[in-house]
């Protein structure tokens, strides 16, 4: 019994011997230190702000989100390509024509990949530009008001995903088509795809003043899948890559069908040289029917315009404008580095990346060094044009950027990790892992000359247990690192709305100090403003009653109306009087089959209403204005359709 | 005298500054202001520091039934100070060129700093009339009526000088670039009548 005894106690002294020596060893070496250290690189004090601004696309919330860097709090919501009841768009009269296509009304999109504009190569932080991918839409968004500016439908194409990437003088926006279609469409077998369907890769020049967009021509490319591009820049300016994947030309089955070949394609595309055809007046007019939405802030408002025709270019027109490079395993993203020389193939089916040389593609082209062709473009062959390749990097690489310093990151979705590797050796220098299956990551400037390499960001695609659990639904999450050091370091994980693909983002001060706080009264140009309270009215024009109301804090006028009948449409035009920063109202009335306004200080917004039923109906400012905000509201009477009661207006009577 | 009048010139031209530069700034900060709103007051009007300022002054203003900030035409005090202003620094002027040429006495100077001190304390005894009347006659139907712990209206005077805290309001009242030139070309002009004494008394004395 006292050996027992003896025992148990020199065992539990063993014991806490080894616990004390674990402690000891944790608050010496330990995370505590480590993560403090951490907090303090993403800690923005209350009051400060952020170093860069990040814009990550929405995904199938169709819009694009504002975030801050290093905090990952997020600004701000733009929407885009959905209606957006928040603050009316794509509800009010002004905001419905952004959303026209062909198709009529669209009101939600599937956004991916927003870019910002460039000037010889380096982010000049005017615009930003996303892609619409499920009905084939480009989006320009201005970077001194937040706001969506012009919507271009893209004709011919169909799952706009290889989009919206720009040429480094913000020349084009460039689209391409994930799905190949029948081109013009026409009713026809879908087994008859191999050889009839076209992808249509559009270049959309951008007015260098005004950003507007137009089509300048499109290349009827053959029937592949066109996954993702990038410019070249520097020594390739001029040239445009675009990955492709099904160049089996399957119709159906694709995870099986379209993975059969060893090598897909990168397609080079020599712009210039094809623009140049075009400016000398060749290409073909085709006919097409695709909206062009230009939002007008001086008027606030949208109009659609359906174009009639577009300029198409066959390959065969042009030759010694494109050529195809082989790379492995139904490449991904293509990614060019700052210095325009390496075009990285990411073969999501591989453990390889494939690195193209830019130099030797060009010797390639001039000694005629080609392996066959495809549909009569020539096809390089893989070992003339390979520079090198990063072996067993990891699983399933997606997306690659630079930092400026010789290096690229890349994701890997099946390994979930980011693998930072060096341009030209080709080794591996450092991974680090994701949560989880990573698809694209972000460095500030890291699709441009002058990447700036502090921070780099990963979007996964798989939230799982992040955060605290919410439902089998959730956000996204995201992982911000610090690249400044030889290893990468994780600093914050923050969840991300909708489903974010990519992302772009600069520097604050390239735009910050740009940014407008107000729009000015003294310049709005709305046909149904009233920009003081003595050119408030009620106007009717049939059926249809137009009101033509300001607000100011905290009344609307006028608040009291009379004289509407039941089968009316009635029209608010809200003015925001106001002209200081961050006081907007908001405008909403009862049983309105339609969203709210937002208005903005100077701007002027429409919310519809129709009336069903005989009453006294209130209507209310929305948004907490002031101290006085719950009195801010007000009546329209609603007499019977057969009234005789005349329109009346008023307030403070 | 030469160098006393001279100063005399130099001293009666700054005033002219007060053509250009606001004579006094009043500053709003607030919790929901961080960027103050700010009123600067010339000679001749007041102004926003800010293009909208005044317009937003008087948006807060209504709640506790403030009058809205007087236009120039509003104000007699704005046709009439330009004058005043004018005139003395003609004067000075004259004066000063007379003293070089040595055609008047040195105690001119300090007769124009006297007259010039005089027109100033009661231009300040005007301004804070104005300020009072603007801070305490208030509008009997505003929609917020605070009172004193007597029970009797507060009033929302800015300080004539200095820091006050008028409810969530922070003010400053302080001269601005104008007024400074005005104080320093004033005790030019006493220097003036100082330098102008002294060569006065050593000629008396030799």
């Amino acid at each position: 019994m006292k050996n027992i005894l003896k025992t148990s106690v020199a065992l539990v002294s063993i014991l806490i011997g080894f616990t004390s020596c674990n402690n000891s060893g944790k608050s010496n070496g330990g995370s505590g230190a480590l993560a403090s250290n951490v907090a303090e690189k993403v800690y923005v004090p209350p009051g400060e702000y952020d170093s860069h601004y990040a814009f990550m696309s929405g995904g199938y919330s169709g819009n694009l989100t504002v975030y801050g860097l290093p905090s990952g709090r997020m600004f701000k919501e733009i929407p885009v390509f959905s209606q957006f009841p928040t603050n009316g768009y794509g509800y009010t009269e002004e905001t419905t024509p952004m959303l026209e296509t062909s198709y009529g009304f669209v009101p939600w999109d599937d956004s991916h990949h927003p870019d910002i504009s460039q000037t010889d190569g380096v982010l000049d932080g005017r615009w930003i530009f996303i892609n619409g991918n499920n009905t084939p839409r480009i989006a320009r968004i201005s970077l001194t008001n937040f706001e969506t500016e012009e919507i271009i439908e893209v004709p011919n194409s169909a799952g706009n995903h290889s989009s919206s990437y720009i040429t480094e003088n913000t020349e084009y926006v460039v689209a391409g088509t994930r799905f190949s279609v029948p081109v013009p469409q026409r009713d026809m077998p879908i087994k008859d795809y191999k050889g009839n369907f076209k992808g249509a890769l559009t270049f959309i020049s951008v007015d260098p003043e005004e950003g507007h967009m137009d089509i300048k021509f499109q290349i009827l490319m053959p029937g592949f899948n066109y996954d993702l591009s990038h410019p070249g820049r520097g020594k390739s300016h001029g040239w445009f890559f675009f990955t492709t994947y099904n160049t089996e030309e399957a119709n159906s089955l694709l995870e099986v069908n379209a993975s059969q070949n060893d090598k897909d394609f990168i397609a080079a595309i020599n712009w210039k040289k094809i623009e140049e055809y075009v400016n000398n007046g060749g290409g073909t007019m085709m006919p097409a029917n695709y909206a062009h939405n230009l939002y007008d802030e001086d008027t606030h408002m949208a109009t659609s315009t359906m174009k009639k025709e577009v300029r198409v270019v066959n390959p065969s027109e042009v030759p010694g404008a494109i050529y195809l490079l082989p790379t492995p395993k139904s490449p991904h993203g293509v990614d060019v580095d700052p210095s325009g020389e390496y075009i990285v193939g990411n073969g999501k089916l591989s453990a390889n990346l494939t690195v193209h040389s830019f130099t030797k593609m060009i010797d390639a082209i001039e000694n005629k060094e080609f392996d066959g062709d495809a549909y009569g473009i020539p096809i390089i062959k893989f070992e003339d044009v390979l520079a090198g390749s990063v072996e067993q990097a990891g699983l399933g690489p997606l997306h690659t950027e630079f930092d400026g310093k010789g290096n690229g990151y890349t994701t890997f979705f099946i390994s979930s990790e980011v693998v930072k590797w060096k341009l030209g050796t080709w080794e591996v220098l450092d991974r680090k892992p994701t949560y989880y299956s990573v698809g694209h990551l972000t460095i500030p400037g890291g699709n441009s000359r002058e990447p700036f390499g502090k921070y780099m960001f990963a979007m996964n695609k798989i939230t799982k247990d992040r955060y605290l659990p919410v439902g089998p639904e959730m956000e996204h999450s995201a992982q911000l690192y610090d690249i400044s050091g030889d290893k990468m370091e994780l600093l914050l994980d923050f969840p991300t709305h909708g489903e974010p693909h990519y992302a772009a983002a600069i520097p604050a001060e390239i735009i910050m100090n740009n940014v407008k706080k107000i729009y000015r009264l003294d310049e709005n140009e709305h046909p149904r403003k009233a920009t003081n309270e003595s050119e408030t009215k009620v106007v009717r024009e049939g059926k249809n009653v137009h009101i033509y109301m300001t607000t100011i804090r905290s009344h609307f006028s006028p608040d009291n109306i009379e004289g509407v009948k039941v089968g009316d449409k009635v029209f608010f035009h809200v003015t925001n009087l106001e002209q200081d920063f961050d006081v907007p109202h908001g405008f909403a009335v009862i049983g309105a089959n339609t969203a709210e306004l937002l208005v903005m200080p100077g701007q002027t917004r429409t919310l519809t209403w129709e009336p069903k039923q005989v009453g006294v109906w209130p209507f209310y400012c929305t948004d907490f204005c002031s101290a006085l905000h719950q009195e801010m509201q007000g009546y329209v009477r609603v007499s019977p359709a057969d009234s005789n009661l005349d329109l009346s207006w008023s307030l403070g009577e | 005298m030469k160098t006393a009048g001279i100063i005399m010139i130099i001293g009666s031209l700054l005033l002219l500054g007060l053509f250009k530069f606001p004579l006094w700034n009043i500053m709003l900060g607030a919790p929901q202001y961080p960027d103050p709103l700010g009123m600067d007051i010339y000679i001749t009007g007041i102004q926003g520091v800010d293009e909208f300022d005044l317009q937003n002054i008087d948006g807060l203003n209504h709640y506790i039934g403030m009058k809205t900030i007087p236009k120039p035409e509003e104000m007699w005090e704005f046709s009439v100070f330009p004058k005043v202003i004018l005139g003395m620094a003609i004067l000075g002027v004259i004066i000063g060129i007379l003293g070089f040429f040595k055609k008047l006495n040195y105690k001119f100077f300090l007769g124009w700093f006297l007259l010039m001190t005089v027109l100033g304390v009661l231009g300040m005894y005007d301004f804070n009339n104005w300020l009072t009347d603007y801070g305490s006659n208030l509008d009997p139907n505003a929609i917020i009526k605070v009172t004193n712990p007597d029970g009797s209206p507060m009033s929302y005077k800015p300080p004539l000088i200095g820091y006050q805290k008028l409810l969530n309001f922070d003010v400053d009242s302080w001269p601005h670039i104008g007024g400074y030139l005005l104080f320093v070309g004033m005790i030019l002009t006493l220097i003036a009548f100082w330098l102008g004494r002294r060569a006065s008394l050593k000629k008396t004395t030799q």
